[in-house]
């Protein structure tokens, strides 16, 4: 039995944020009422004519920046031709053989370092309609609000070898298409999908194997279940002396399996040619050169920052970098003087946990940075404990005020004065003289209690660390 | 490029058009001639001029990224031959 190994490549397919759709000024959102972002140009009625909007150029060239691709000084668009019901025009806007951007990579972060995936192509295209089958049993009825609405595709190298690096590749590009601001990459909204390429080949064998390719994936979960589940399908067909056949399957996620749609034997035939309603876009160096300068610090430079400026552990800078916001929130904390590993402590831990909690994202968390800085100067001064820093926190979330204030309301300042904790750590002690003996035979526990039991008398207000200090300072004198 | 049935038949498929036998002859001739056509222009030397996907000079006719009044749902769905719902409504796809 020879080992295997998968190729993998991906096809994202991204919605721009623009404010309209890609060839006319409808509104370009989510969730409207069915069929009111509509007009003759992108419901495809005969005499129409579609104009690009200027801004879906600039956004692909500054996705294609970011991917370090080169941009095309001159580019066209081409109608790729299929019928469908959700494409009213039965052709497709696209680009063929010039996209905009071509030739880049992405580094992404993996357990055993960094590795360059290459990007082959980005390139603009509309997206088409939504057909909605569960109205009837006779027919699908029509939505065409999304008809229209621009989209990037982004075609990656087969460079891909495993599930884990695909799953890395995908989340690496999210991040950067929300770091520059030009998709909101909304899984559940249906603003990412993917076409999935896998192969596999015996170990060390330089030529690829055949490949499946499957079609319009909606979650990164459904990809890396969907790839792992070709390689799987793929194996044990090889290793029964079988043959894979290249085809297009679609992925089932509620049944967790791949079905085979079409065989490329009767291969799509796109009879792609130029657009004829739309002129070439041609962009000038100095704009792409200036589109360059204009990106923001991105997640991989962002992340290595972090850890050689900030100090914090690879992990940590992974966790903020990887959501744009969550870098902005972490940032503006410790520009306010917290401490880059306190803040970044509560970020990932409570914050987050509460966020989950609440289904809401960083982006609506209502304190501010400032006040998450002055909860960890609070907490770092002594001022107030760890748990006392819990309790402010979830006020913070529900009635934002100065962490102070909350700390006076609350009753939650922490006892570090020595004398008062001295005259509790004295009590205990009295109190419980077969505790001291456990301690001096060794016991570990005793001191726990006893701890514990000076935390009650304070009402959970004194300052462990010096209560532990004088704790022993106190048993190793008796 | 030689123009057969076979060829008549496959973009007649694709274009989901519906061809009488009695007229395939006919049409297997006329496409023959629209492609001979084409293949004179292959003839003219064109090493020294760029590829050209339009015969004017025109290039970015873009406009800006700015919100225009939709039409109204009914107006939309005005001439569909079949609409439910405010939708275009279609046969059953299955995929």
């Amino acid at each position: 039995m020879s080992e295997y190994e998968a190729v993998i490549g991906i096809e994202m397919h991204a919605e721009l944020s623009t404010k309209t759709k890609i060839y006319c000024g409808c509104k370009n959102e989510f969730g409207g009422e069915i069929n009111t972002h509509c007009c003759p140009v992108c419901t495809g009625m005969p005499g129409t004519l579609p104009v690009l909007n200027e801004k879906v150029v600039e956004y692909a060239v500054k996705a294609g920046c970011a991917l370090n691709c080169s941009i095309a000084n001159l580019s066209k668009q081409d109608r790729k031709n299929y019928f469908y019901p959700d494409l009213p025009k039965a052709y497709q806007i696209s680009q063929f053989d010039i996209p905009l951007c071509a030739d880049g990579y992405v580094d992404i972060p993996l357990e055993s370092g960094t590795k360059r995936i290459g990007i082959t192509r980005i390139h603009i295209e509309e997206d088409a309609g939504k057909l909605l089958h569960d109205a009837s049993d006779t027919d699908s009825l029509v939505d065409f609000n999304r008809c229209g609405v621009p989209l990037i595709e982004i075609v990656s190298e087969p460079d891909l070898r495993s599930s884990e690096e695909a799953r890395v590749y995908l989340e690496t590009l999210r991040s950067i298409l929300q770091y520059i601001d030009v998709s909101d990459c909304k899984m559940q909204e249906g603003s990412i999908r993917c076409d999935v390429n896998v192969s596999i080949r015996p170990k060390g064998q330089k030529e690829f194997g055949v490949r499946s390719e499957m079609k319009n994936v909606n979650s990164f979960r459904g990809a890396i279940r969907g790839i792992e589940y070709e390689i799987a399908r793929q194996t044990a067909l090889l290793e029964a002396g079988g043959q894979v056949v290249q085809e297009t399957r679609r992925w089932d996620d509620a049944k967790g399996e791949s079905v085979s749609m079409r065989s490329k034997e009767e291969a799509q035939d796109y009879r792609y040619f130029p657009e004829p309603d739309l002129m070439p876009i041609r962009i000038e160096k100095e704009t792409v050169e200036k589109i360059r300068q204009e990106l923001p610090e991105l997640p991989h430079v962002k992340r290595a920052r972090y850890v050689s400026e900030l100090g914090l552990p690879e992990y940590d800078a992974g966790i903020l970098t990887e959501y744009r916001p969550t870098a902005e929130f972490f940032e503006a904390a410790v520009a306010a003087g917290a401490s880059a590993k306190g803040a970044s402590n509560w970020i990932m831990g409570d914050i987050s946990r509460i966020l989950k909690e609440k289904d809401i994202l960083i982006d609506d968390v209502p304190f501010s940075p400032q006040q998450l800085a002055e909860m960890v100067q609070l907490i770092e001064s002594g001022a107030i404990s760890n748990s006392a820093g819990k309790k402010v926190l979830e006020t913070l979330f529900e009635s934002p005020k100065a962490p102070k204030q909350i700390v006076e309301e609350l009753g939650l300042a922490q006892i570090s004065d020595e004398g008062a904790l001295q005259k509790m750590v004295q009590d205990v002690l009295e109190q419980n003289p077969q505790s001291i003996e456990d301690y001096k035979a060794g016991k570990d526990r005793a001191i726990k209690f006893m701890m514990g039991q000076v935390m009650k008398l304070s009402k959970g207000k004194a300052n462990p660390q010096t209560v532990n200090a004088l704790l022993k300072e106190e048993l190793d004198k008796r | 490029m030689k123009i057969t049935e076979k060829e008549v038949d496959y973009v007649a498929r694709l274009a989901r058009l519906h061809v009488q036998e009695s007229q395939m002859q006919r049409l297997t001739q006329d496409m023959g001639n629209i492609i001979a056509f084409a293949d004179k222009l292959g003839e003219l030397d064109t090493e020294q001029v760029e590829p050209a996907a339009h015969s004017i000079v025109v290039e970015n006719v873009l406009r800006a990224d700015e919100v225009q009044p939709s039409y109204a749902r009914e107006d939309i769905i005005a001439n569909a031959p079949h609409k439910q719902a405010g939708c275009f409504s279609v046969p059953k796809i299955v995929e």
